[in-house]
């Protein structure tokens, strides 16, 4: 069985969706992010690489492309004690409350 | 992690909005810790917006009409690129051209994951990424053009290269008949960015002026 992120060969019956994903702005700068702690020498593609594919099967399949890389970007900013898991909580929370 | 089930993995569901406030939680953190500004990450999203499939298709343009260039190019492409001023970011992975010819095709894909040329032709189109195209290329390359609506011939070898995180590539389209008289600016109006990928051919320059 291969890995999670290894999908040559692996069996798909869907055809080609060749509709384009059209950007969200938070997509854009999830992107332009992933750029930017790469010229801080805050990660590189290796370890984004690593951190997608540490992803479970069922998160793997289900996650859109950019949801993704946010997941990976968060494994990797707590791992390297850039900030943790609590300070992303309450800063989500924080945000929520200042939508409603 | 995920708190919803399935959606249709182009990111309007909940997970989207899920995701979307992680990364604006991390976001405002990182600035709030002056690890990086605002600044910074719009001027590196303008940055990557600025490349797209019209740079390729510049300068695969300019190969089709200077064989030397072309020569360069597919030698040693970084070198190539830089003589038409694209000048790679030094974190940027390897890049290679290959060319397409009567008696091979190729295309490339990312089983792995999406590494892409885009210091060249920008982000991925969105079928690249997603997993039918990654699992059915290799085993069935030319059912999967056929999906792509593009004929090649059964003589033609189909060639699939897989990308890395370290090695990428851009496919030479072949040069399409009755192009002759055609400028370098015409020439680079055929070369799409499914040829440049390999899932296509570039145009006919009927269907170029046809649109």
């Amino acid at each position: 069985m291969p890995k999670v992120h290894d999908r040559g060969g692996w069996p798909n019956d869907d055809s080609v969706d060749h509709s384009e994903h059209e950007m969200e702005e938070w997509e854009r700068q999830v992107d332009a992010l992933n750029g930017v702690l790469g010229d801080k020498g805050l990660k590189n593609t290796d370890q984004l690489r690593r951190a997608i594919e540490s992803l479970d099967l069922t998160t793997y399949e289900s996650l859109a492309y950019y949801e993704k890389w946010t997941a990976a970007m968060e494994m990797l900013l707590v791992e390297q004690g850039v900030m943790t898991t609590e300070e992303i909580d309450a800063k989500v929370a924080d945000l929520k409350q200042e939508q409603s | 992690m995920v708190e919803n089930g399935h959606h249709d993995g182009h990111g309007h569901g909940d997970n989207a909005e899920y995701y979307s406030l992680r990364a604006a939680a991390m976001q405002a953190l990182l600035i709030e810790k002056g690890v990086c500004t605002l600044d910074d990450i719009l001027t590196m999203a303008d940055k990557i917006d600025s490349r797209s499939p019209k740079d390729g298709a510049k300068i695969l343009a300019h190969a089709w009409v200077d064989p030397e260039y072309k020569k360069r190019l597919l030698a040693d492409a970084e070198s190539a690129f830089l003589e038409l001023g694209y000048d790679l970011p030094e974190t940027s992975p390897k890049i290679t051209v290959v060319e397409n010819t009567d008696e091979v095709h190729n295309m490339a894909v990312c089983t792995l994951c999406s590494c892409f040329p885009r210091a060249i032709i920008g982000r991925p189109p969105a079928w690249y990424k997603e997993l039918a195209y990654r699992s059915k290329v290799v085993v069935d390359p030319r059912g999967v053009l056929q999906e792509f609506g593009t004929a090649i011939d059964e003589a033609v070898q189909v060639r699939v290269i897989d990308s890395s995180a370290d090695y990428r590539y851009l496919v030479l389209p072949m040069r399409p008949a009755g192009t002759d008289g055609m400028s370098e600016e015409q020439l680079a109006e055929l070369i799409t960015q499914e040829s440049m990928i390999g899932v296509g051919l570039a145009l006919a320059p009927e269907n170029v002026r046809a649109s």
